[in-house]
């Protein structure tokens, strides 16, 4: 399975087992290297914090949350075995089903932010227009800003009776609408502030994707007479497809832990709250303000689980798409 | 921040887990608050936590009058803001490391006493002296748990100006709700985006007061039953949503993007019910500051305000818990009130020792407050009080938003909170 743009070997964590054990690679046969025991021990000791850091703040968690998720949570330590009870609440919980629904509506609305992010990555990929780098800077800055500050400014934005968006919709005669209180509108005017944050961070991958891509194909397919539109069709979006998977991937995952806008933006006497509140969200909500922390454990590795399964999904449809060459 | 981290570090699989991992910090309990130590030559060093920086001198120069009496116990000030406050707390006290001394209010007195994180008070107690309400609210099986330091209690504010325009009295304690309702209706100019009011969707200073005053509970006094489905609470939830539908109040979503009480400084509100502690921030904002005063709440079926206060209370894991408790005694003395009261923030609990701040902002009729301490009702609480003042956010929003009729709303209510409530008992 070849990893997307930027990812570390597979292999390069396990170093441990023996170099006896190794398979050697079935297409070119590798001579077995013969790995000093000097040499074995430096890679342990480089590869140590990394591994430790990993097994320790994110693997050994996730299998603790996995626990809980099976107990009831003295809001003072302690737990108590409970067996799948905190399971069985959550298929009974109509708001995890409201919660899963907005959760997947962020996650497709922030699928629109890709097609936005080829557009402008391929504008601003040429180089010597005027004002690139600025622009691209600019494009970049949300990315950098930090989230919190970003949706208390949104916030204001959106204000139904001081906010400039009004202001400058009443110009063409709009009325007044309460865009982060009124249900109708709340989830989209969230989700905009979060394709806004991200589109910079995907514009940069797809840029680097676009310059790799060797001049001498726009030459052959200019000879050819093709247009510029068809160039971008037939050359880029292809042979981008790999930049383009990861940013997918990685934007559905972020998608899908939407919190900090939700929290911040909308807030918990708001009237669209349950238009708005996503799976994670929720999770905050039982473990940090309802002291329900076995039930949030639980909540925590159904979405881990939906997160692996939709990303499973993608790394088996990629096939069909991504061209790497 | 949990999306974030996420995109940041998206190189590796592992950071599927993101959302665990905040769990999972939690679990691994990286706290670091310090406990108590004691020192040679039974020297005692006591730590009392606490989250409101402006009381800070206050409280330093009380740990210091006592310091002056008890040569050998030291007082060691921990200010954790309030929105970590509680989480922070929690920790601690799980893992045996929360403050000797420390703050607690109303919501979360149960859980943790009931949890028995906290150590009774011991010896001679004479709760004569604070509100009988306030002492109510710290007992828990029988036992006090800790003694009033302030209180608080919700008043009539208004802005005489918008009175005076409209050619209104101002308002007394001789109103009632119809008098309140038909001052609203005649101080409401919709050219102008006046409202007579705000209805203001939180309990404290909203709801619980009227559900109070047509003579209703929130929670029985057995801790077992939610009022909301009783007639005199769907009465005092109905008080405020008639408000809204006549338009008298801005409209749940208006007042989500521009909190009512940044209306009433910008003069789009005529009556907004408050605290006492919004004399601080209504006597610093250059409008309210000369143009508004306050009075005693309009009666429903009776009198009645919510009253709610903090106590001090002792850890019972504490390693001095003996003089722990005198200090936290000492926190409740006279003295102790006195000093506090000097300050102004806050209104101090003891009996007699409350002029100082109703001297603290001479233009508002701040004795108001004080004038409703016979009538007043504590915070409801439980032992999870948080679990259904969420469900209030959630199902009592929908009333005050015309979705749902109010009487349905209350019955939602009312229902949902007696499984919290049952719940807690386990």
């Amino acid at each position: 399975m070849p990893g997307p743009v930027g990812t570390a070997p597979r292999h390069a964590v396990a170093v441990s087992p023996p170099p006896a054990t190794e398979a050697p690679a079935p297409a070119r046969p590798r001579r077995r290297r013969r790995y000093r025991p000097a040499a074995l021990g430096w890679a342990a000791f480089f590869l140590a914090p990394t591994t430790l850091g990993l097994g320790f703040f994110y693997m050994w968690p996730v299998v603790q949350t996995v626990y809980f998720s099976f107990t009831k949570w003295g809001p003072f330590g302690g737990h108590q075995w409970t067996g799948l009870d905190n399971y069985r609440a959550i298929v009974r919980d109509e708001t995890v089903l409201s919660a899963l629904r907005n959760t997947v509506y962020f996650t497709l609305l922030g699928l629109a932010g890709i097609p936005i992010s080829i557009v402008l990555a391929a504008l601003l990929a040429r180089k010597g227009r005027r004002g690139v780098t600025a622009y691209r800077a600019l494009l970049f800055l949300p990315v950098v800003t930090m989230p919190a500050a970003v949706a208390i400014v949104w916030r204001w934005l959106y204000n139904g009776d001081y906010g400039l968006v009004n202001e400058l919709l009443s110009h063409v005669g709009a009325h007044r609408t309460y865009w982060v209180s009124d249900p109708n509108t709340a989830l989209v005017a969230v989700a905009l502030v979060g394709i806004w944050t991200t589109v910079g961070y995907n514009m940069v991958i797809l840029m680097a994707g676009m310059e790799a891509i060797p001049r001498h194909y726009y030459e052959a397919a200019e000879m050819d007479g093709a247009t510029g539109v068809r160039q971008f069709f037939a050359i880029t979006v292809p042979l981008i497809s790999p930049s383009l998977f990861f940013v997918t991937v990685l934007s559905i995952i972020g998608s899908l832990q939407t919190f900090d806008l939700v929290y911040v933006m909308i807030g918990r006497t708001n009237p669209a709250l349950p238009q708005t509140r996503t799976v994670v969200y929720l999770f905050y909500q039982k473990a940090f303000i309802e002291n329900d922390r076995g039930y949030a454990a639980a909540l925590a590795f159904l979405l881990l689980l939906l997160i692996v399964i939709v990303t499973a999904a993608q790394f088996r449809l990629q096939k069909r798409w991504v061209h790497y060459e | 921040m949990v999306t974030r981290s996420g995109r940041r570090a998206g190189t590796r699989l592992a950071t599927l887990a993101v959302g665990v991992a905040v769990a999972a910090t939690l679990l691994l309990g990286a706290c670091s608050s310090s406990g108590s130590s004691s020192g040679s030559g039974g020297k005692v060093t006591l730590s009392y936590g606490l989250w409101d920086k402006n009381q800070v001198p206050a409280m330093k120069r009380i740990a210091a009058a006592y310091h002056a009496t008890h040569r050998n116990v030291t007082v060691n000030v921990q200010l954790t803001p309030y929105d970590d406050y509680f989480t922070k707390l929690q920790t601690a006290a799980g893992g045996g490391e929360a403050p000797d001394v420390f703050w607690m209010n109303g919501p979360n007195f149960q859980l943790y006493a009931s949890n028995g994180v906290l150590a009774p008070l011991t010896g001679t107690l004479d709760t004569k002296p604070y509100p009988a309400s306030l002492v109510k609210l710290y007992q828990l099986d029988g036992k006090q748990y800790g003694l009033p330091k302030d209180f608080d209690t919700v008043g009539l504010w208004y802005d005489k100006k918008l009175f005076d325009a409209a050619h209104v009295k101002y308002p007394d304690a001789s109103w009632t709700w119809p008098t309140f309702v038909d001052a609203a209706r005649k101080l409401t100019v919709p050219a102008k985006g006046q409202y007579g009011t705000a209805a203001l969707l939180t309990g404290q200073e909203g709801m619980y007061n009227t559900i109070f005053q047509a003579g209703g509970y929130v929670v029985s006094p057995d801790g077992k039953h939610s009022g909301y489905g009783t007639p005199q609470a769907i009465q005092g939830l109905k008080f405020w949503t008639d408000l809204i539908q006549q338009k008298l109040s801005p409209g749940q979503q208006q007042m989500t993007d521009t909190a009512p009480y940044q209306m009433f400084e910008a003069g789009k509100i005529a009556m907004y019910w408050g605290g006492s502690w919004d004399a601080v921030e209504f006597g610093n904002n250059p409008l309210t500051k000369t143009q508004a005063d306050v009075t005693v709440l309009p009666q429903g079926a009776k009198r009645a305000t919510v009253i709610h206060g903090l106590a001090n209370v002792v850890f019972n894991r504490s390693k001095h818990k003996a003089q722990a408790i005198d200090f936290a005694k000492f926190l409740g003395s006279k003295q102790a009130a006195q000093i506090e009261g000097s300050t102004g923030t806050v209104i101090p609990a003891y009996a007699g020792t409350q002029q100082a701040w109703i001297k603290s902002h001479p233009q508002f009729h701040l004795q108001s407050f004080l004038d409703e301490l016979p009538y007043a009702q504590p915070l409801p609480v439980s032992a999870n009080t948080a679990a259904w003042n969420t469900l209030e956010a959630d199902i009592l929003t929908k009333a005050w938003t015309g979705s749902t009729p109010v009487d349905q709303a209350a019955n939602n209510q009312a229902q949902k909170m007696d499984g919290v409530l049952a719940k807690e008992g386990k």
